[in-house]
């Protein structure tokens, strides 16, 4: 394959280490078993790793190296199907995700009657981390106390002055670029602590000048990619996408840039392919190790140590809890307050297509940039909303892209829509004329949790290794489709100053809202709090019922703030994680 | 001074950094740990994605593939900027697209089959031959009764969705090749030293200048 810089090392005896070892070369006793290597996964082995700790990390998925396995500069002629999406590769053929999607062979899910809900997952080391958005924005003070300014929902336990020095060493360990703008509930990071971020492409800037008109703000995003070296981590070379990840390390994925170094102590070790279970408990309710099964040859194993961290990704931690059943925990594991699999939340995702002749014929010039998008729209309805100008709470960024990228499947799908069904040398034309004008406008807002969604066992199926599988619930309260449908009013507003169309716009909340689980930020379902009886782990992510369990993935987040999670699930993990290491070394662990 | 041009970094500077990269963590490898063991059963949702290979067989007929060879570049015809949609593989993308085991392509298969054996028996009863044998005005002649929905007419309906569909997967599989992307003026996808924003004349032409 000419177009990839990277096969020139293909069939040579790579110098790459592979960070993992087989479960006959573990050592006898860990001080701590962390299971998941996603975001929170990782970050948890980082800290522990570097603070002494001895620790274990248990992967479902396979080992995966991102600087041997990227397709960088690959273009979609040299994939099946010009790299379009298909149910196996849910976002294309070289997306970094591999054994994974929205389904994933011999390990179903089932939904209850009337459910329309889909579960990600990434069975890989590095999990999700490995084709996430990058967008890195700070959760702000309102996020934290939702409820005592709405009613609605649940407060965290914690405020955002607990969480600011933890977002600041997030930011400056995995580089984040994004500019401090002082707006209302979009926090400022402190000095020298983010990195500058990219110019912004033409189409970027076009839609800033028509929002500036609609009083909507168009800022620099924050994205957890480098612009600077860092780490003897490369900067952004402004070409090929992030979401099939990073072979020169320049975004973040845990396995660029959190498990490295945690290996390199010599205190982390990590086992793939082994898919965790069940948290084993002692008679006094303390845990005392995990279950899991390894995938290659089906066999049923065990590994000890003094305290679990799960980070196996919100629902897949609370399935673990669940078919943890016990004489002391009948219910599940650390399920006294009966709360493990509630208050499961997505984010609220609506958007539209649409074309822009302004953006028609423009001079060619590379507009790749930093993969992602380098400007967004925070959430301008703080005023409108005390004023009760507006009929849900909370609020939604915008997500915008399009423009001069490189061509994909299905980039002209359609076109005859504009230009009355050409073919021949007029198509060519057309095509010549109409690429570049097309932009998508994407609403991210935030869900209010609620009784009708949840997960629990279901109590037929299992998968193929024997482990009862989640059953979901789901349903949208009028709040998110209150806000969706808000979401495409304003988009169209967008488009028409812009002087452009708005491609079929559902103005109906409840047909343009995406299915839950679609946006893949599903949190909530080991939630924190500040009462035992009503939240399942303190504010250190700590179980209430077994003190030496903690749960460092979404599962801890009470609230679902429009801001994208896996920036607050690092912090997060990061702050929970030092409280483990001063607990193992004051003796209470 | 102020070029519209970004630098571009060269291929073997691109190369030096990928290698930097890969030896960033040499320490891993002396600690004393077991390379695990290559299992890599490669599936459709575990593919080689630098390898890919052919994944599955194809299904059009030798007579199928005539048809949409033919049908492919009268919907992407080669001119003075760039070749016509068979020279860069568009009927094989086509082949491969309907052979494909998933429930998109398999509807699109059943409708391209019928929308192809439609093309063959129109071209027997207006002109006697098969449709890759029409001189380019005979191809036409069809081909504007079912080029656009909207406009088409109730018996041609049917066939007009297959066309649009044939010219949306046409589209596809040209403008993802290089040609295709040469020929829309794409040229990103290299390595830069840095992203400079839209040069003048672009800011011009927005008219954010």
């Amino acid at each position: 394959m000419e177009n990839s810089y990277l096969t020139c090392f293909k069939g040579s005896d790579s110098n790459i280490p592979v960070p993992l070892i087989t479960s006959s070369k573990t050592k006898e006793n860990y001080d701590v078993i962390v299971v998941g290597s996603g975001a929170g996964g990782s970050m948890a082995a980082y800290v522990l790793a570097m603070a002494g700790v001895k620790v274990l990390m248990l992967e479902a998925g396979r080992n995966y190296d991102p600087i041997k396995e990227t397709a960088m500069f690959q273009i979609p002629a040299d994939a099946p199907l010009r790299g379009a999406a298909t149910p196996d590769k849910p976002f294309g053929f070289f997306d970094a995700t591999v054994d994974g999607g929205w389904r994933v062979p011999g390990e179903p899910y089932t939904t209850a009657p009337g459910t329309e809900f889909g579960w990600w997952r990434a069975r890989m080391l590095g999990g999700r981390t490995n084709h996430w958005g990058r967008i890195a924005l700070r959760m702000g003070p309102y996020d934290f106390k939702p409820q005592a300014r709405d009613g609605l929902g649940i407060d965290w336990p914690i405020n955002y002055e607990d969480m600011a020095p933890y977002y600041d060493r997030t930011e400056a360990l995995i580089g984040v670029f994004g500019s401090n703008e002082g707006l209302e509930n979009t926090p400022n990071s402190s000095p020298d602590i983010l990195q500058p971020p990219p110019k912004p492409r033409g189409y970027e800037l076009l839609t800033k000048k028509h929002c500036e008109k609609l009083g909507i703000p168009v800022i620099p995003s924050h994205l957890a990619i480098l612009t600077r070296p860092l780490n003897g981590r490369s900067a952004c070379f402004y070409a090929t996408d992030c979401g099939r990840g990073c072979s020169i390390k320049a975004n973040f994925q845990s396995t660029t840039v959190l498990l490295p170094p945690a290996i390199e102590t010599g205190n982390l070790d990590i086992v793939t392919d082994a898919m965790v279970r069940e948290v084993t408990v002692d008679e006094a309710g303390k845990a005392t190790g995990v279950s899991y099964i390894d995938r290659e040859t089906g066999e049923d194993r065990h590994f000890s140590a003094k305290a679990v961290v799960l980070a196996a990704s919100g629902c897949e931690s609370a399935r673990i809890l669940l078919n943890s059943k016990s004489n002391l925990f009948p219910n599940g594991l650390a399920n006294r307050s009966g709360k493990v699999g509630r208050y499961l939340m997505d984010t609220v995702g609506a958007g539209i297509g649409a074309q822009i002749p302004a953006l028609e014929n423009v001079p060619p010039h590379n507009e790749d940039g930093a993969s992602e998008m380098h400007m967004y729209m925070p959430w301008w309805g703080y005023k409108d909303q005390a004023a009760g100008k507006l009929d849900f709470p909370r609020g939604y960024h915008i997500e915008f892209g399009g423009g001069r990228r490189m061509p994909e499947a299905g980039q002209f799908n359609g076109l005859e829509h504009f230009t009355g069904g050409s073919y021949g040398r007029k198509f060519k034309e057309d095509a010549r004329r109409y690429y570049g004008s097309f932009l998508y406008f994407s609403g991210r807002g935030e869900m209010i949790p609620n009784d009708d969604c949840f997960c629990e066992i279901d109590p037929d199926v299992k998968d193929k290794w024997g482990i009862p599988v989640l059953r979901f619930h789901w349903k949208w309260s009028n709040h998110e489709t209150r806000q969706a449908a808000h979401m495409i009013k304003s988009f169209v507003q967008i488009v028409e100053a812009m002087g452009g169309t708005a491609l079929w716009p559902e103005f109906d909340g409840a047909k343009a809202i995406q299915p839950g689980g679609k946006i893949i930020h599903e949190v909530g379902t080991t939630c924190m709090g500040a009462k035992r009886e009503k939240s399942v782990l303190n504010q250190y992510c700590q179980a209430w019922d077994v003190k030496n369990l903690f749960v460092t993935d979404g599962g801890p987040f009470p609230s679902n703030a429009d801001k994208n999670p896996t920036l607050t699930i690092l912090a997060l993990a990061m702050r929970s994680s030092e409280y483990l290491v001063d607990q193992l070394k004051k003796g209470n662990i | 001074m102020n070029t519209d041009e970004p630098k571009k970094i060269s291929r073997r500077e691109a190369l030096k950094w990928v290698g930097a990269a890969m030896t960033a963590f040499p320490l891993l490898q002396g600690a004393g740990f077991a390379a695990g063991t290559a299992r890599l059963k490669r599936t459709l949702s575990d593919p080689d994605l630098l390898h890919p290979g052919k994944l599955w067989d194809r299904v059009l007929t030798k007579e199928e593939l005539r048809a949409v060879t033919a049908l492919c570049d009268v919907i992407i015809p080669a001119d003075e900027k760039s070749p016509s949609a068979s020279k860069v593989g568009v009927p094989d993308f086509i082949d491969e697209w309907v052979s494909a085991p998933y429930p998109e392509q398999e509807a699109d298969r059943k409708r391209i089959q019928e929308g192809l054996a439609w093309l063959n028996t129109e071209a027997q009863n207006r002109f006697q031959k098969i449709f890759a044998g029409l001189t380019e005005e005979e191809k036409v002649k069809i081909c504007d009764d079912i080029s656009y929905v909207p406009k088409a007419k109730p018996e041609f309906m049917q066939v007009a969705w297959f066309f649009a569909r044939v010219r949306d997967l046409t589209a596809s599989g040209f403008y993802t090749t290089k040609e295709g992307m040469k020929d829309l003026q794409y040229i990103g996808n290299v390595p830069l030293f840095a992203f400079d924003g839209p040069p003048k004349k672009v800011l011009e032409y927005l008219k954010l200048a």
